[in-house]
């Protein structure tokens, strides 16, 4: 059919302009929330699929920082996988190495002095605040607001100078030995630390005038990313994520005893709510709580050896062992199945946000787009801890 | 032959006097903003320091040197992108800023063109940007961009209303809406027959100038306000496609339009260039400093709430400006031209 | 949680936050102009003394990298007294740490039997190409005079002899 010039132009539009419709189509559009990108701690991979603003389904990727752990620890010995297993979660990175070394420990049948169980203790406690401290500050920069994750980086500083004057590492200690610690606190830790713990007790002050108090700060997140605790638990969330949805269960009031937590004075704080709000409420709580107790601590520190007595050559004996404790990110265990040798036959490391991550499609369905990011900043995922 | 400053000068070196002004204030208008608000203030505010080694003191030569890099560039056109649309759209935005700047007075005879209707014409040229700001999106062949830019457009228009609207409660009290006769209002009037400091609006206008700063915020896509731009979801917005000289276009078209949105706050709230009982050849050598001062103190609330605040989400924002802004800003029509009439 | 204040009382609290912070001065310390000290026990960079070592080797075995590298040869000496055995004694050829796979995890500083690895916070010593970043046994000398002096523990440690 042929018709005039006038008419095929006409219907050349007509053309041009349904092709932009269908382009402008948006359901089902797939959104890849990339490996690399500013939201995720790292090299997460959510891919989204969208409808306009809404979330129809998503599936986090995950592996791209795999790093073979569990591989390793067969082919090295304790000492060596102390230094490695610090890099699993490097923002607490002294929480790693406790159960691990506990695991250790209590095949041999060795107890460490009780100086160096409340040194581990302190040095636990603070690297909980130093990776809460963190959260706080950058969960604000997810939803908006650039200046607090410059406060949460500044007053991380002190912990970690304090970490490094004990250990000689800011971020990787490497400081426990089985049988107990390397070497002593250095002359004059105790006052710095106390001075160290007035200053978080500002800047937790800060951080709640300056965002949990902010109208924009709760319009954002509360209501949003609701976990219901039955839900919770069955994914296998644990820690703050956990308690933030009512559930009353910390593992170092209620699991097996480690450490020194029985002796001291504290409360594990929970909050009703499952939002992304309760969440940060939770960690800031807990900040806090932290720095009571190394204050506590500090008091009460006994005097005597760090160091129980164990051969040059450490031989873990025949065995297997499941320790679990309250890291910072959740519940992190290692199952420990020694034949004897100088490292152990396997070891699997059951890590926290392996399983938080784990509830992100249940938990994406529905909401707003901007909404995936402070869900995602909420839960508080370390890449290192998902991949190992 | 118009008298200018005592000195008779021809009509087209006036104009071309003028022009030249007005084109270099916007890069030095955004130099001056960037450098101590953005480098400097948020620097401070944040704990640290900002930059200190370019140019040796305290860093200025910062942003001179990052407009050089920016210049130096390699123009990448994206190959679907339609290339007279792309290249036309951070133009568009800058010219919304430049014409922006006709009506600013700066001085009794220091203003380019004192139009009749100077308020209504600002207001009106400052919504130009929208549509640079789609033809950017719209070009750039990228389903993203276009997202965005459909996104800036929807919250532009939504806070363009409370923008016009907080003003009319200052042209009903001074009775004009040329921005000069606004200024000599300020200057002359007095405060419960005192006359000091004037009568700048502000005081009996504040909910006006509150409104009117939340507005400019949006207008500017600044925190709180900044879903568009501060994508971390949807890649970088509207502008995502753009690289070097263009991109600086819509740097210094963002930061122009601050400075020019906080002249007009600072003209129409502020007093403007006035000092009470300084009139003549002295008002116009005091008058740009002066403005320029209450410039900066608008800038500086502009820019403190966008370095405190998170973000809204798009459909809290827009209900923000529906159902909270534009209410209020009747009701304070209302309560002015109540006041007009009694008082 | 929140009680119900005035609207917008929170969003005033943040402003003054950002303006106190504004008004105390910055935290930064411009590096090149100006540096802060590491504690003494900060893991910066190994130093060697060479006359310790025996060459036994258990350093470059426990290191999980690998990363230092070891040679050495046998050498005979006379007998200490007159009509006594020779002795054999390990002399060190070759040292090399590579730092560019080194994890600062000091297992070699604290397996060495004879104490001739030792920590010192040292930390500038990049280098622009890293092949540069294998220090040999000069090199790792010269860091001996970096080393700081064992310092005073903490009140209640238990202060023993080296064993």
């Amino acid at each position: 059919m042929t018709v005039d010039f006038r008419t095929e132009a006409l219907m050349q539009k007509h053309l041009a302009d349904a092709r932009i419709n269908v382009e402008l189509e948006t359901e089902g559009m797939v959104l890849n929330l990339g490996p690399q990108h500013p939201a995720t701690h790292g090299t997460l991979r959510v891919v989204v699929k969208l409808d306009g603003e809404r979330v129809v389904s998503a599936d986090p990727v995950i592996g791209y920082m795999h790093r073979g752990y569990e591989k390793l620890t067969e082919f090295r010995t304790y000492p060596q996988i102390t230094t490695l297993i610090n890099r699993i979660d490097w923002l607490s990175s002294f929480a790693n190495e406790v159960p691990f070394i506990h695991a250790a420990e209590a095949l041999m049948g060795v107890e460490a002095p009780p100086r160096a169980e409340y040194i581990r203790t302190i040095l636990t406690e603070l690297s909980r605040i130093a990776t809460f401290v963190l959260f706080l500050g950058e969960m604000a920069l997810q939803v908006g607001a650039i200046t607090p994750a410059f406060y949460g980086f500044r007053d991380r500083e002190h912990v970690l100078n304090l970490i490094e004057a004990a250990t000689g590492g800011r971020f990787h200690p490497n400081f426990n030995r089985i049988g107990g610690l390397k070497i002593d606190l250095p002359s004059g830790w105790i006052d710095d630390c106390r001075r160290v713990m007035k200053k978080i007790f500002d800047s937790v002050d800060e951080f709640e005038e300056l965002v949990v108090g902010n109208e924009i700060f709760e319009v954002r997140t509360r209501g949003v990313g609701v976990i219901p605790p039955g839900v919770g638990a069955g994914y296998g969330v644990s820690g703050s994520n956990l308690r933030a949805s009512g559930v009353d269960w910390d593992l170092r009031r209620d699991g097996q005893p480690y450490l020194v937590y029985r002796d001291l004075d504290w409360k594990v704080w929970t909050h009703p709510d499952g939002d992304s709000f309760a969440r940060y409420w939770v960690r800031m709580q807990e900040t806090r709580e932290s720095a009571r107790m190394v204050v506590q601590m500090l008091d009460g520190l006994p005097a005597g050896p760090v160091m129980a007595k164990v051969p040059r050559i450490i031989k873990v004996p025949e065995g297997e062992v499941w320790i679990n404790t309250e890291n910072p990110l959740g519940e992190m265990g290692y199952y420990l199945f020694s034949k004897g040798a100088t490292g152990p036959f396997r070891c699997k490391i059951r890590s926290a946000s392996f399983s938080n991550v784990s509830i992100l499609p249940w938990l994406l369905k529905g909401v707003y787009v901007p909404d995936i990011i402070t869900i995602l900043a909420s839960l508080y995922f370390i890449l290192g801890d998902i991949d190992r | 032959m118009t008298p200018l400053l005592a000195v008779d000068v021809a009509w087209g070196w006036i104009v071309a006097i003028k022009t030249l002004v007005v084109l270099s204030i916007i890069p030095a208008g955004a130099l001056i903003l960037g450098y101590v608000f953005l480098l400097k203030m948020m620097s401070h505010m944040q704990s640290r320091l900002g930059p200190m080694d370019p140019g040796g003191f305290h860093g200025w030569f910062q942003l001179i040197g990052d407009g050089i890099k920016f210049i130096q560039k390699e123009d990448i056109i994206p190959e679907q992108a339609d290339r007279r649309v792309f290249m036309a759209a951070p133009v568009v935005v800058l010219i919304s800023t430049f014409l922006l700047y006709i009506v600013v007075p700066a001085g009794p005879r220091l203003v380019v063109s004192d139009l009749q209707m100077g308020v209504f014409y600002a207001l009106a040229v400052s919504s130009l940007s929208v549509i640079g700001i789609l033809m950017a999106g719209w070009g750039s062949a990228n389903k993203y961009a276009l997202l965005g830019a459909l996104r800036a457009a929807a919250q532009l228009i939504a806070y363009e209303l409370p923008l016009v609207l907080a003003v009319v409660g200052v042209v009903i009290q001074a009775g004009s809406m040329s921005l000069q006769d606004i200024v000599h209002f300020q200057q002359d009037g007095s405060l419960f027959g005192w006359s000091g400091i004037g009568f700048p609006l502000i005081f009996t206008q504040i909910l006006g100038f509150l409104i009117f700063l939340i507005a400019a915020q949006a207008e500017l896509t600044q925190t709180p306000f900044d879903m568009p731009v501060a994508e971390s979801e949807l890649v970088a917005g509207y502008m995502v496609e753009y690289t070097g000289f263009r991109f600086l276009f819509f740097f210094m078209g963002e930061f122009g339009t601050a400075f020019a949105f906080a002249g007009i706050a600072a003209t129409l709230f502020l007093g403007g260039w006035s000092i009470p009982h300084v009139h003549g050849t002295m008002a116009d050598v005091l008058g740009p400093i002066v403005l320029f001062v209450k410039i900066m103190l608008v800038s500086f609330l502009i820019f403190w709430v966008r370095f405190t605040y998170p973000r809204f989400r798009e459909d809290q924002l827009q209900a923000l400006a529906w159902k909270y802004l534009i209410p209020l800003s009747l009701l304070n029509i209302l309560a002015t031209g109540i006041f007009k009439v009694v008082l | 949680m929140a009680k119900r204040e005035l609207p917008g009382k929170g969003l005033i609290k943040g402003l003054g936050v950002t303006f106190r912070t504004m008004t105390k001065p910055a935290v930064t310390v411009q590096y090149p102009h100006e540096r802060e000290d590491p504690p003494a026990r900060a893991r910066g960079v190994i130093a060697l003394k060479e006359e310790n070592c025996t060459v036994c080797m258990l350093c470059a075995r426990q290191c999980p990298d690998w990363c230092i590298y070891i040679e050495g040869h046998k050498e005979k000496r006379p007998p200490r007294r007159p009509g006594g055995r020779d002795r054999t004694v390990s002399v060190l050829d070759r040292f090399d740490i590579d730092y560019a796979l080194c994890m600062y995890c000091g297992i070699c500083v604290e397996v060495c039997p004879f104490d001739a690895l030792f920590w010192s916070p040292e930390y500038e010593y990049s280098e622009p190409r890293i092949g540069d970043l294998l220090h040999d046994k000069a090199k790792l000398g010269e860091w001996m005079l970096t080393v700081s002096p064992p310092e005073p523990l903490e009140v209640g440690a238990e202060v023993k002899g080296k064993k």
